[in-house]
């Protein structure tokens, strides 16, 4: 070897051997952040925290089904004390009977902090009256079987009030004691794991544990009794590790497959081990690049990525496909200017991706940004110092010749590529209501049957998904506390007007300080609530010797302790001011959401009112519609997959205006390209397919792909006749590569693979077509070769 | 919630046994149960007494009962305040002023047994009443007697006995002990004109 040569080889292997230390060490995530976006709102902010750290990201429902009621219950109750006993969960509710009464009895012994009709007023000797009057009536009535044993404790009613506050609308419905599905036919426990919602590793775990102590309980049963249980689970903790198992075994598959296939082919067009070998060179190197690069830029390479990463073999090895077929030709000069370029409008292609909000989208871009560089500079500088004197390949010149000769046979029929035009973009305008798909799940790896289970569980457990919230923020959490306070008495006034069913707030379970002191300094001290009472009961049938406990524990409420959420911990009610309140990097916020009367849509008026309601101070209290919200999110990802998919576009056109110099020329390397998108477009959405943001960001990659076919045959139209074959021969092997990448890609389980490798597949065999047919006739410097 | 299913139970019990008169001479349960069943409507005033053992005074309370078989009750409880009980196809709703609370039966089992004695009676349905309680038939059909003594731990717990007495296919009283000595008398009065 040469000097330069052995150069070139030292710098590679460095290179690479960083490059791999560096993926050695690099993080692999699977979660699903990669759907979520990086840019929104500080609301949109908020909930996306929330989403991927917040309580709602570690909370698993789990749904027993089969057998009978009592069976169920007894699993239930069985599995409940197992899993409260693993530290992988940090609480785990089923809704038995100790629970349910763990829960009033914290209630009741905090009910002068929690109740709101505890004020000076009402322990007056008026108030006094009029409250135990009350609860006399309600005594006679129905409800006060409810209140009987309560009364001699709190003749004034707190415990009513705060039941009626909290309302029943939220707890799951109970079968043989323990929490149910409503038509009782499925036993629900709701978990939490300790893992927070970014530790995959530590969900797993936690799912795993789930499904064992399940087996181990369901196995006490004796075989056959056992065999009709199921345990079915869902929740984000669920969904991570499923689209994390999918996503790894996809990524796996997909690679295996597309490079199985794309060895097969140079194998098939070579006919040479050595040769097959080298090209795999730099689709390694690419490979390794990419993975550094990405680990370098974002600190983890997610596993979307990596699946991504499948194109760029069929994309890398086209380098040294050129190389090798056309290698008798002068390669610095003659190929590698315009490989060059073909890398240049590809780079400015992925860098498009780059700004994009998804992350998924933007590791794409550098990591095909770095492949692609790397596996052209290992074709430039190494490969060229490892051919041997003698490569036996097959020689592709007859068939290139072959080409040559049919290209130039149907090359008058081009005039039909605007018939084709037209038809696709008339396709296109019969679907214009329809070409968008707009849901946001359109992105997710989550199968649909999986999403609808998740649904149902959730309605079960009386966990709707919510729509309308109002966001209180604060540094601190007593603020935001006390902003939720302050809302929640200007939302009470919408519900007795009717413009809300009911609301809910953390304030309910956990009060502000500041209330909470208030609330203690309405009490009186004992000697003076005894008085008053006596006064008080005078013409009512309770004789004040029998309130002896209320005066007691009014005075324990008195000079008692101030409830905090250290308090809560462990129980459901617990989970529900987690839930409510939030604690984000931008402070604390309190979450509030609200329940619409009818149809559970708040009216424009509605929504009017509530804003006014809420007072001009937009960080005190904000009116978030999720639905809106998540429209909104996904409308702006489209708008920008389609501003970045055109900045791309414009980048390649002026890159090739400043290198050739030719707006013809250009023209007629990118009119195939635009053509191949339209088409590709048209086929999709004939075949009844909705484009998604994925669909536009394959657009995209058709051009930045296709580019470097029309790029071959303008310079081939300006080369000498003999090279032509040779040219022919090697943008097919190249294009057959990347087809193949790609169209493995189509068949994936991912809708974001997928979506991707159905639009690039078809579209870059378009453009290779399409440019051969637009371009100049080939090899004119040379007149005669041609006809 | 087993004496909120009480409540429930005089109600229904009320309404549904004020049945229409079948001119036939029972001499057992299954007659007069078979008497019951054929009421399919009853709209009556009530009154109530409650003696709770840590009130010097019995509680009173009155209003009307309203009865359309096979599963639909309401009581409105009129003094000392306005209240209403409904039930209907297996949901509780109690409205009392502004607040409605909405329980589904099924969410509290031990109200389900009571629930069915009164479906069982109403349909004549003598084995499902006997799943429940153990029945004891008194007295004749002109003047007689239903004792039921709750058959589950559970019930027992709260409710000691439950008796219901009448003339014929008309219901007079529902008296319900608990287990802690309190004790509530239900009486029908008359039918309430529509």
């Amino acid at each position: 070897m040469t000097q330069p040569r052995v150069a070139g080889t030292l710098v590679w292997a460095l290179l690479a051997l960083i490059a791999a230390v560096v993926a050695a060490r690099a993080t692999y995530t699977a979660d699903l952040s990669a759907f979520l976006p990086r840019q929104a709102s500080a609301t949109q902010r908020l909930l996306v925290e929330q989403l991927r750290e917040g309580p709602a990201a570690h909370l698993i429902i789990a749904a027993i089904g089969g057998a009978d009621a009592p069976t169920r219950a007894q699993v239930s109750t069985a599995l409940a004390a197992r899993l409260r006993a693993d530290p992988a969960f940090a609480s785990v509710n089923n809704g038995d009977a100790g629970e349910l009464q763990r829960d009033r009895d914290f209630l009741f012994a905090h009910r002068y902090l929690l109740s709101e009709a505890v004020t000076p007023q009402r322990f007056t000797v008026s108030g006094l009256h009029t409250a135990i009057g009350d609860s006399l009536d309600a005594l006679a009535s129905p409800a006060g079987l409810l209140l009987k044993d309560w009364f001699v404790r709190d003749p004034t009613g707190e415990m009513l009030a705060i039941i009626d506050s909290l309302g029943a609308e939220h707890a799951p419905h109970t079968a043989a004691g323990v929490w149910s599905s409503p038509d009782g036919k499925r036993a629900l426990l709701v978990l939490q794991t300790r893992a927070p919602g970014s530790d995959t590793d530590g969900q797993q775990a936690a799912c795993e544990a789930l499904q064992r102590a399940f087996t181990a309980t369901r196995s006490v049963l004796g075989p056959s009794r056992a065999a009709a249980l199921v345990l079915r689970m869902s929740g984000p903790p669920v969904f991570a590790v499923a689209s994390r198992t999918t996503i790894k075994s996809e990524v796996l598959r997909l690679s295996s497959i597309s490079s199985l296939c794309i060895a097969a082919l140079l194998l098939a067009v070579f006919r040479s081990l050595p040769a097959l070998i080298l090209t795999l060179v730099p689709v390694a190197s690419a490979a390794l690049a990419g993975v550094a690069a990405v680990a370098l830029c974002f600190g983890s390479v997610h596993g979307i990525t990596l699946g991504f990463g499948v194109t760029l073999i069929g994309e890398a090895v086209d380098y040294s496909i050129y190389l090798l077929i056309q290698r008798q030709g002068d390669f610095r000069r003659a190929l590698w200017p315009t490989i060059r370029l073909g890398v240049a409008t590809s780079v400015c292609g992925f860098a498009a991706l780059l700004p994009s909000a998804f992350t998924g989208l933007s590791q794409l871009g550098l990591y095909s940004i770095a492949g692609l560089i790397a596996a052209a500079a290992v074709t430039r500088f190494v490969l060229p110092g490892w051919l041997p004197q003698r490569l036996a390949i097959r020689d592709l010149a007859a068939t290139g010749a072959w080409l040559a000769v049919q290209l130039d046979r149907v090359r008058p029929a081009r005039v039909a590529l605007l018939v084709l035009a037209v038809g696709a973009a008339a396709v296109l305008y019969l679907h214009r209501g329809a070409l968008w798909n707009r849901e946001l799940a359109a992105l997710s790896p989550i199968p649909a049957p999986a999403l609808a289970l998740d649904e149902q569980l959730r309605t079960d457990a009386g966990a709707p998904d919510v729509r309308y919230v109002v966001v209180a923020s604060a540094p601190e959490r007593e603020g935001a506390l006390a902003a939720a306070q302050e809302l929640s008495a200007r939302l009470t006034r919408l519900v007795d007007s009717g413009v809300l069913r009911s609301f809910e707030s953390p304030t309910q379970y956990l009060p502000p300080l500041a209330v909470q002191r208030a609330r203690q300094a309405s009490l009186p001290p004992p000697a003076d609530l005894t008085a008053r009472l006596k006064e008080a009961l005078r013409d009512l049938p309770v004789d004040a010797g029998r309130l002896e406990p209320f005066v007691r524990d009014v005075e324990q409420a008195r000079t008692g302790p101030l409830l905090s959420s250290a308090d809560l911990e462990g129980s459901p009610l617990a989970r529900a001011v987690d839930a409510l309140l939030l604690h984000g990097s931008e402070g604390w916020s309190a979450l509030l959401p609200l329940a619409a009367p009818g149809s559970g849509e708040l009216s424009a008026e509605a929504v009017r009112q509530v804003r006014a309601a809420l007072g001009a101070d937009a960080a005190r209290g904000e009116l978030l519609d999720l639905k809106g919200e998540a429209d909104q999110l996904y409308s702006g990802y489209l708008r920008q997959a389609v501003r970045l998919a055109g900045a791309g576009l414009g980048a390649i056109v002026i890159l090739l205006l400043l290198a050739l110099h030719s707006p013809g020329r250009v023209a007629r390397i990118v009119a195939p390209l635009v053509l191949a998108v339209l088409c590709v477009a048209g086929l999709l959405v004939g075949f009844g397919q909705q484009l998604t943001i994925m669909h536009v960001v394959g657009m995209l990659l058709i051009v930045a792909v296709g580019s470097n076919y029309a790029l071959f045959f303008d310079r081939a139209s300006t080369q000498g006749a003999e090279q032509v074959p040779l040219t022919l021969a090697s943008l097919l092997v190249a294009n057959l590569a990347t087809v193949t990448a790609f169209g493995v890609l189509a068949c994936s389980r991912v809708p974001v693979l997928a979506n991707l490798g159905e639009t690039v597949a078809p579209g870059a065999l378009l453009a290779l077509v399409f440019s051969a047919l637009i371009a100049r006739p080939l090899g004119e410097s040379a007149p005669g070769a041609s006809t | 919630m087993s004496r909120l299913a009480l409540a429930l139970i005089c109600a229904l019990a009320n309404a549904g046994l004020q049945a229409a008169a079948t001119a036939v001479a029972p001499s057992s349960l299954d007659q007069l149960l078979q008497l019951l069943a054929t009421r399919q409507h009853g709209h009556v005033s009530f009154t109530e007494v409650q003696e709770l053992h840590m009130l010097q005074r019995p509680l009173r309370s009155s209003g009307e009962l309203l009865y359309d078989a096979p599963d639909r009750l309401e009581k409105r409880t009129l003094l000392p305040r306005p209240e209403t009980l409904l039930l209907e196809h297996g949901v509780l709703r109690m409205q009392r002023g502004q607040h409605t609370r909405v329980l589904a039966l099924q969410d509290y089992p031990q109200v389900v047994p009571f629930v069915e004695s009164i479906r069982a009676t109403l349909a004549g349905d003598r084995a499902a009443l006997e799943h429940y309680f153990t029945v004891s038939f008194s007295g004749t059909l002109e003047h007689w007697t239903l004792e039921l003594v709750p058959l589950e731990a559970t019930l027992a717990r709260t409710v000691q006995q439950v008796r219901i007495s009448g003339e014929r296919d008309a219901i007079h009283t529902v008296e319900i002990r608990q287990s802690d000595g309190d004790a509530s008398v239900l009486t029908i009065g008359p039918t309430v004109e529509p």
